[in-house]
């Protein structure tokens, strides 16, 4: 008998041109969390894809408990005892947590569901692991805790031993990150194995037993997670020195850039407001970070910032001009940029090129029209400079076309774009989302950099880490509401998912706390 | 390392000409095979004809222009739409609305061709607006309401020519009411000039129209890829939300599409029935020459000047087509029309093949070359991961994004 339950061993996956998968061994042990770790595009997803049977290596065995196996398709890896969990969830909004879970292995006397005992089953195992869920709600009132072990529990129920999680902790709070991580540390204490895909170094530190790091297809290594720090792990995955905390100095807020007063947002989804009578400022100088989980108003508060869709109630100045009723392009010139949340449907046009790309916010203006013909050596000049100044990489430069570049780069493309404007108000959503820590360190650079220039930059993200590291000042969203505004320096990261996860909520001031207290002090 | 020449060949444009080509000769050996079938003693003689008909005489190549210039008129029509997002089916109700317009102009108000053109090309923009504005305003598919608009067009069309008798042929001596009038008889002046075309050729059917739908061609393709609003225009088909971020009116602009189309389309209607050769039957169905648009522009890849080509290969094979009667039914020769329109639909998919053979070939070549140097296959992971996933692009519908390229992978899982 074999130490190892799954054997990956020397897996080489070929796609036209591409060699996802180059000689990658990945072994994982009974009872351990292993992790998976590198960039987007390392071929994790590749490598999971031939674990489960989507794909067929073209060298290389995968060996389960010690026997040589073939894995066909997903079927085949559900007889291993495979199961995976979606970082998308794969469930039926409509169903209940109980149909979710016996769906496809439904007990069943002549296609009579026997749903008393299917539920038996699933209460057992719900108490066995400590995973709390109520079997009769239907998906789509529950919260993304819930639904997460929803998922685990469809993997228990089909008495799944390797259980594969991919990058589970992105929907979370951090609280739901601690009871995820005490859930697999009591699904290893029984004896299942995971895989757990993720780039986010610290909870590899907290939950993982050994890690295994994949770079542009290539296995670098496995380590011990216990002989090793995040420093080791990043430069691992990156190839280089890495910075994680980025270095900035005191804030020096000047003037009101951006007000809101009372702005309200219709929900395109239901029929509440998304954004419900939210009043803040942002002044120059200072990095305000909205935080909040996903789906609370806060795509929503910046389609109202920035134009794309419309106020229902509320006021909006910018530097003093009411804008509440301009269009896109007016509010654009008056000097707002916008980095949108989805690169590939907002900021950027793929089948154009880099340099049409570039031009996108301003190829209207003189210097790169004439009479409605396009200035076309102007534009590539331009897109030049930008390429050289921003560090943009393609593979032909100007006229590369957008779809070809890396996701670092198309983000690097959009933020040199909306920077170049000489924006007075950054609004970035996400910036970082998806991207590998050497992009993430370039693009918190340019945010404090814009800062310390002495613009307003207004920062939306879900990631707590970031959220911590660059803001000067928190707003704290849930429900289209802000409940709270803190000090990134004296509040902490579990304060911060409270808020966020509506457990708590105060009062929040349209000014900063700072100069309330000095005003009372009058 | 590769010569300008080698460079042009495997480039993007190239591989689409490629294809195109690839799909017709295998849509021909398609047709052969059916001519076998049909009638195996002629089919030696069916394909020359088909082949060879339109170059054999002046007045059959005649005929190839004349008849290719309304189609590059609908094809232009639809490729413009498709280039910015649009699928206009409409473009037969919108030509059916330029035909009426341009012989009730030039026939019964009696004005010269190129007033009669105008109003075919405002009655094809009109025609266009409609879906346009539905679309834009309530985000109603425009597929649906050019299809009804067709129907509207030819009866709204054929209800007013059956009550205008100065628009039909016995209005001006002839026997048949069932058509409009020879313009010979009610207007020359609204005739197409012909500038002696017509004894160069020694055909009736030739005149300047085959120069006018070249000259439109080359505006169009100026307008959508030298001009900011070609720019916009593009922008909006390619990625709407996108467009919208960066401020443009992406509503004005699915309109002014639809209208530029249509425009495009009622020109053609007004440059066919304005030769003096053609007459307006009243019918009730749909004039193939709107749909044949859809093909021309397929074939074309979406590209002004391709289009051009297309619709006289088209119009090429049913010239040869029309000249294999008797010995086959004009049925037949529509099938192999089909055949080749249909496989045009693959050249797409022969793209992605040519370019797989291509760069397998490149590779063979570079790992030659360059066998000591550091490994290039790990550069392109990074650079160029959806280069190869070219076969699952379209033109019609959205190209998948790379972001769904990419998470394919992980997509898939799921599917069973």
């Amino acid at each position: 008998m074999s130490d190892y339950v799954v054997e990956m061993l020397h897996i080489t996956k070929e796609f036209p041109g591409i060699r996802a998968n180059d000689d990658i061994t990945l072994q994982l042990k009974k009872g351990e969390v292993h992790a998976l770790l590198g960039e987007n595009g390392a071929g994790k997803s590749t490598l999971m894809s031939v674990l489960f049977g989507l794909y067929q290596a073209e060298k290389g065995v995968i060996r389960i408990n010690g026997k040589d196996v073939n894995i066909n398709n997903p079927n085949d890896a559900n007889a291993y005892r495979i199961g995976m969990v979606h970082q998308h969830f794969k469930l039926v909004e409509v169903f209940t947590v109980l149909d979710n879970i016996i769906l496809g292995v439904e007990p069943n006397t002549a296609g009579v569901i026997r749903r008393k005992e299917a539920r038996e089953k699933v209460l057992a195992l719900s108490k066995r692991y400590g995973l709390k869920v109520e079997p009769d709600a239907k998906i789509e009132d529950i919260s993304v805790g819930m639904q997460q072990r929803v998922e685990i529990l469809k993997m228990l129920y089909r008495d799944n031993e390797i259980l594969i999680f991919d990058e589970p902790t992105a929907v979370l709070t951090p609280q739901e990150i601690r009871e995820l991580i005490q859930i697999m540390r009591d699904l290893t204490s029984e004896g299942k194995s995971i895989l757990f895909i993720t780039h986010k170094l610290n909870e590899i530190m907290e939950v993982a037993d050994r890690c295994t790091v994949l770079r542009k297809g290539r296995c670098i290594g496995t380590v011990e997670v216990a002989d090793t720090t995040t420093e080791e792990l990043s430069r691992m995955m990156v190839g280089r020195d890495v910075q994680l905390v980025v270095e900035k100095s005191e804030r020096k807020p000047g003037a009101d850039i951006l007000k809101v007063e009372g702005l309200t947002v219709a929900s395109k989804r239901h029929k509440n407001n998304a954004v419900k009578n939210v009043s803040f400022t942002v002044r120059s100088g200072e990095i305000v970070c909205v935080a909040g989980i996903e789906g609370n108003g806060q795509s929503e508060l910046v389609y109202a910032l920035t134009g794309i869709e419309k106020i229902s109630g509320g006021r909006v100045f910018l530097k003093g001009q009411e804008i509440t009723r301009s269009n896109i392009r007016s509010r654009s010139k008056a000097g707002i940029s916008h980095i949108p949340e989805d690169r590939h449907k907002y900021g950027l046009i793929l089948d154009y090129s880099l340099a049409e790309n570039l031009v996108l916010q301003r190829y209207w203006e003189p210097e790169f029209q004439n009479k409605g013909f396009i200035r076309r050596d102007k534009v590539i000049a331009y897109a030049n400079h930008l390429i050289q100044r921003y560090d943009v990489r393609s593979g032909q430069g100007a006229v590369t076309s957008a779809r070809s570049m890396s996701g670092g780069n198309q983000q690097k493309a959009i933020i040199a774009r909306e920077i170049d404007k000489n924006p007075e108000l950054l609004v970035a959503i996400q910036p970082t989302r998806g991207l590998d820590v050497g992009a993430i360190e370039y693009i918190h650079k340019q945010l404090i950099a814009q800062r310390d220039a002495g613009k307003a930059v207004l920062l939306i993200s879900l990631e707590l880490d970031e959220v911590m590291n660059i803001s000067d000042r928190i707003l704290v969203m849930y429900e289209g509401e802000f409940v709270g505004e803190f000090d990134p320096r004296q509040t902490t990261v579990e304060e911060i998912g409270l808020y966020m996860a509506g457990a708590k909520r105060r009062e929040i001031l349209t000014k900063p706390q700072s100069e309330i207290k000095g005003g009372e002090e009058q | 390392m590769k010569t300008k020449i080698q460079k042009a060949l495997t480039s993007r444009g190239a591989i689409s000409i490629y294809s195109s080509v690839f799909s017709i000769l295998i849509g021909l050996v398609f047709g052969y095979l059916l001519l076998l079938i049909v009638n195996p003693e002629r089919s030696a003689y069916g394909i020359q004809q088909v082949l060879l008909t339109g170059v054999l005489s002046p007045e059959k190549f005649a005929k190839v222009l004349y008849q290719a210039a309304p189609l590059i008129f609908t094809g232009l029509s639809v490729a413009f739409a498709f280039k910015t997002g649009l699928f206009n089916i409409g473009a037969t109700g919108q030509y059916t609305i330029g035909a009426f317009l341009a012989i009730y102009t030039g026939a019964v108000l009696k004005m010269p061709w190129w007033a009669a053109l105008l109003a075919a090309m405002l009655g094809g923009a009109l025609w266009g607006f409609f879906p346009g504005i539905c679309k834009a305003l309530f985000n109603v598919n425009e597929v649906i309401t050019s299809i009804m608009f067709n129907w509207i067009g030819l009866f709204f069309a054929n209800l007013l020519m059956a009550n205008i008798p100065q628009i039909l042929a016995n209005y001006y001596g002839a026997s048949n009411g069932d058509r409009t009038a020879n313009l010979e008889a009610a207007n020359p002046s609204a005739m197409i000039p012909k500038l002696g075309l017509d004894e160069l050729f020694n055909s009736s059917y030739m005149n300047i129209s085959i120069m006018i739908a070249i000259t439109v061609a080359a505006i169009i393709f100026i307008i959508l890829n030298r001009t900011t609003f070609g720019y916009e225009l593009k922008a909006c088909g390619f990625n709407r939300n996108a467009s919208i971020y960066a401020g443009i009116n992406a509503k004005r602009n699915i309109v002014l599409s639809m209208v530029i189309s249509g425009s495009l389309a009622g020109i053609g209607g007004g440059i066919y029935y304005l030769s003096g050769t053609a007459q307006y039957t009243i019918v009730k169905s749909l004039l193939p020459m709107g749909f044949n648009g859809i093909p021309a522009a397929l074939l074309a890849v979406s590209h002004p000047l391709g289009v051009i080509f297309s619709a006289l290969f088209i119009s090429y094979i049913q010239v040869g087509g029309e000249a294999m009667q008797p010995e086959y039914a004009k049925e037949v020769i529509d099938i192999i029309i089909s055949v080749i329109i249909y496989l045009s639909a693959f050249s797409l998919i022969l793209q992605g093949v040519i370019r797989r053979l291509l760069k397998r070939r490149d590779e063979k070549a570079a790992a030659a070359a360059a066998a000591a140097v550091t490994d290039p296959v790990v550069e392109e992971v990074v650079r160029d991961p959806v280069a190869d996933n070219i076969s699952a692009d379209s033109i019609a519908s959205d190209a998948p994004s790379a972001d769904a390229l990419q998470i394919g992978n992980t997509e898939e899982v799921t599917k069973p």
